[in-house]
């Protein structure tokens, strides 16, 4: 499926885009990677805070609910 | 236990041997679909924390590491180009080639990248790796978890549209 010229077209986008094999890490990441496991360690998932916004919405719409939710406490 | 299997366990050292010994070619992979060292360094360690997330799925009896740890960095870096698509042209703060190029070829070099800004995403990625990095298509394959066939594919569309793209701004290669 090599479309005709197709070297023509890799020429030119090596031009525009030198090839990045060359590329190498100037830096440990481990230390960044550390402190990236402890922030999303503490980071309260979005459904937590989905789960209580909707338990607190039932609350505030139905306070009757109240008395049962406390009795099966 | 070997280092793959404690890894799969769970255990931090183990995933912290892992990191060091792969950081460097995870890093120069993405490298080669974002062509940014800031963004290339923050998706490393956002593969990294995909990997420790999912380390309870990784079988270490098949003991590929690298690349199952290819497929979540291109996994990583395509969500980055979808996700920057409309924000953020092409980045490329790799050196430029050997003499500045005069004014004709800055003029050429910006309707290639704008060009290659109209691929999708996960046509972008796999022209980008066969064509300017000349990966095999076996590797890209196996990154993207496609056939070869379906690798080719893509190429072929993104060759088309690239043409389309260039010969409607004067540039017909």
């Amino acid at each position: 499926m090599k479309e005709p010229g197709i070297d023509d077209l890799k020429r030119l986008l090596k031009e525009a885009l030198p090839p990045a094999h060359g590329a190498e890490l100037g830096r440990d990441l481990w230390p960044a990677m550390l402190q990236r496991l402890d922030q999303r360690a503490m980071r309260v998932p979005w459904w937590d805070w989905a789960l209580l916004a909707t338990l607190a919405a039932a609350l505030f719409l139905f306070p009757g609910i109240i008395p049962a939710l406390l009795y099966h406490l | 236990m070997e280092l793959l299997e404690r890894f799969a366990a769970g255990d931090v050292d183990a995933f912290e041997a892992l990191f060091r010994q792969h950081q460097g070619e995870v890093y120069r992979w993405i490298m080669r679909i974002v062509r940014n060292t800031a963004v290339a360094e923050d998706l490393t360690l956002e593969t990294f924390w995909r990997a420790h997330r999912a380390h309870a799925r990784f079988d270490p009896a098949k003991g590929n590491c690298g690349a199952w740890l290819r497929r979540i960095a291109t996994n990583a870096a395509i969500d980055h180009l979808r996700h920057a698509r409309r924000e953020v042209p092409l980045p490329d703060d790799l050196p430029a080639t050997a003499q500045q190029p005069p004014g004709e070829q800055i003029e050429l070099r910006r309707e290639i990248l704008r060009a290659m800004n109209k691929l999708s995403p996960r046509i972008r990625a796999v022209v980008l790796l066969a064509l300017v990095e000349e990966e095999p298509y076996q590797r890209i394959a196996e990154a993207l978890g496609i056939s070869e066939n379906a690798v080719k594919v893509r190429v072929f569309r993104g060759v088309r549209i690239l043409r389309k793209t260039l010969s409607q701004a004067g540039v017909h290669p």
